[in-house]
């Protein structure tokens, strides 16, 4: 291979790998030119959607959560903190998952609420509605922008485009393909695109794992190169991720900061997510959606985190940038963390594997970007313009504000994507933002949903004071206040979020009076009747291997052992 | 599920399991024919040795095998009637109202 100084992070991208590329977009767009052809075909494919089996519902629930954050986030850091990284999924996704599967969403799916800011709207009354539609629209954007510049850095790496170029490019194909209707196919194309990634992961874990030694050589060359390898080769506690160098405390930040607020505000709350299992068909099928998925949730990291670990060992230039880091986080450096998984690609996948590796990334960052342009779209619209803005309108003005949202909302993120392309390691920029965003609004959730006295003022105080708590740690952080490397600092964050949400709500509602008990059935744990948690358990829902509690501890159970293995 | 409402017929190309199979099964195809007519001893050492485009294929293939197989033997089919339309999927296809 030649290498050229100033093109070396180039991808040798060949006529059969865009061929590969071609193939799959075409079979993307192909469906929803299918589903568009005629009324009674397009009813068709919502319908079949429809009546997929659960374990197909569970994969796009994973899915619609597998895209850039979470593949050049947590390739990233495997590369920078190692195994720890680990405790995003084990940690950080399985529990919450099995806790909305077993115990939210009996009551999500009994009290027929379609979405996050539909609940709040019916619970605490517009004011909790207002400040979660346009904090949920801010996120959007800023998430976008995430996904934006990972999609454009693959841009940049494949065909060597200056990165702004690739930004604004990538941001117009992402809006053309909205437009062209390859969302009428989400949730198809999120079980697709699981596959493709997977087909993508696996052989590249296995050919890395085989040319640096098996995990044997893996673990000799970290502990070779880094002088703190022992951090980075078993996942707790973790120092080196929370940045907290005392072991208990960084142990309760992972468990309470990622563990309990982000994870569980994250899995519970997220509209994307929680909306996948409510369109289920059948109550049983909704409480299985999150399990199943939980299962490959819990093996994922398994080809995504080792990949990124095996990059920095592996490719010269991670190697000697993690070096150069580890000396001094503020070094300037060649390549960036983020660069792994691209970097890893370049130098182990030949023509062929090449294509479908880039397929896999370029699928999984347009349809992340899409989906986020598209729910800001939705929130913006009809629960922030119909509603408090322009009303009353026949429904041809409101789907030209949605179109013109879609316009101004990728421009927005092409702006937000630098942003992102700022920070070194992706992750710790999402981890801040998830901190601001999902923590207080888990808090605000859960409390209005077990507590009836929880007032309409006490929904939106606790959302405002507890995303200032997260912002006002930021800023400290930042400033050099806190002295939190890493991730500790969003984990800080979130906790801070949310006791300090918990803390105004209680405060607040105990000085304000609260909504008439007729008002709140269906709404809170307590007013809502029984019967109307349960499932049946004939039929469809019968069958000792249906049982949602059964597969639920089976995930908890495998989560523990590959903890003790990789503990 | 679907087998047991009475007025119903085939999903046919819409049963994303033929989806599945039709796109890995091209793919298996390419990869297989690439790693035995076309691979060169750079593409071995870049991959330490293993025909990876092969072996791919050959996973790829079993794959598209396995969804062609059991969407042939449990056809999905589609109920003619809902009596009631879920909500519309507000996180997708907004802009397509």
């Amino acid at each position: 291979m030649s290498v050229l100084a100033g093109a070396d992070l180039r991808l040798n991208a060949g006529p059969i790998d865009y061929a590969l590329l071609v193939v799959y977009f075409a079979v993307v767009l192909g469906i929803g030119a299918l589903a568009r052809r005629s009324v009674s075909t397009s009813l068709d494919f919502l319908l079949s959607g429809r009546s997929l089996p659960a374990w197909v519902t569970g994969l796009a629930f994973i899915s619609a959560n597998l895209g850039a954050l979470e593949i050049f986030g947590m390739t990233a850091n495997g590369a920078q903190y190692g195994l720890p990284t680990m405790h995003y999924y084990w940690i950080g996704a399985i529990p919450a998952m099995v806790f909305l599967g077993l115990v939210m969403m009996p009551f999500y799916y009994g009290s027929k609420v379609r979405s996050v800011p539909e609940f709040l709207r019916r619970r605490f009354g517009k004011g909790a509605h207002l400040v979660n539609a346009i904090s949920f629209a801010v996120a959007a954007v800023l998430i976008a922008g995430v996904n934006l510049y990972a999609l454009a850095s693959v841009v940049n790496v494949l065909l060597g485009w200056p990165i702004w170029v690739s930004i604004i490019v990538a941001g117009l194909v992402v809006l053309s393909y909205t437009t062209l209707g390859g969302l009428s196919a989400a949730i198809y194309n999120e079980v697709l695109q699981f596959f493709v990634i997977v087909a993508m992961l696996l052989p590249l874990t296995i050919v890395g794992l085989h040319k640096v030694g098996g995990w044997q050589g893996l673990v000799d060359k970290i502990t070779a190169n880094n002088s703190n390898a022992t951090e980075q080769l078993s996942s707790w506690p973790g120092s080196n991720l929370t940045g907290i160098t005392n072991p208990t405390m960084s142990v309760i930040g992972i468990v309470f900061g990622l563990g309990f607020v982000l994870s569980f505000g994250y899995w519970t709350t997220n509209f994307a997510e929680v909306q996948r299992a409510l369109s289920a068909k059948n109550m049983s099928a909704a409480r299985r959606t999150p399990i199943i998925g939980a299962y490959p949730k819990t093996l994922i990291p398994l080809i995504i985190i080792i990949p990124g670990m095996i990059a920095a060992v592996l490719v010269p230039e991670m190697g000697k940038a993690k070096a150069a880091l580890l000396a001094d986080p503020n070094a300037a450096t060649d390549v960036k963390f983020n660069n792994a998984l691209e970097l890893l690609i370049r130098d182990l996948l030949p023509n062929g594997m090449l294509g479908i590796a880039i397929t896999g990334l370029l699928a999984a960052f347009m349809a992340g970007m899409a989906a986020n342009i598209s729910s800001l779209n939705t929130v913006f619209t009809y629960d922030l313009w119909q509603d408090y803005v322009v009303k009353d309108r026949p429904d041809e003005y409101y789907l030209r504000v949605g179109r013109w949202v879609t316009v101004v909302g990728t421009v927005i993120a092409m702006g937000t994507a630098f942003i992102a392309g700022g920070y070194n390691n992706i992750m710790d920029y999402v981890q801040t933002l998830f901190s601001f965003f999902n923590a207080p609004l888990f808090a605000t959730f859960i409390l209005g949903m077990f507590w009836k006295r929880m007032t309409a003022a006490a929904g939106w105080s606790g959302l405002v004071f507890g995303t200032l708590a997260a912002v006002l740690v930021d800023i400290l952080n930042r400033a050099g206040a806190l002295h939190l490397q890493g991730q500790g600092a969003s984990f800080v964050g979130a906790s801070a979020a949310f006791v300090v949400d918990i803390v105004v709500s209680v405060a607040v509602s105990l000085a304000t009076v609260p909504r008439p008990e007729a008002e709140l059935t269906g709404l809170v744990w307590s007013l809502t009747p029984k019967s109307t948690r349960q499932h049946s358990t004939e039929g469809d829902g019968g069958g000792w291997y249906r049982k949602p509690l059964l597969l639920g501890i089976g995930v908890l159970v495998l989560t523990f052992v590959l903890n003790l293995v990789f503990g | 599920m679907a087998h047991q409402t009475r007025s119903a017929r085939k999903a046919g190309l819409f049963d994303l399991r033929w989806i599945i199979a039709v796109l890995f099964g091209i793919y298996g195809v390419v990869l297989i024919v690439l790693g035995v007519g076309f691979r060169t001893d750079e593409d071995l050492a870049k991959a330490g040795g293993i025909n990876i485009n092969l072996w791919s294929g050959v996973g790829m293939a079993a794959l598209a095998a396995v969804f062609g197989l059991w969407a042939a033997w449990r056809p999905m089919v589609v109920p003619e009637r809902v009596e009631e339309m879920p909500p519309a999927d507000d996180a997708a296809g907004a802009g397509e109202r």
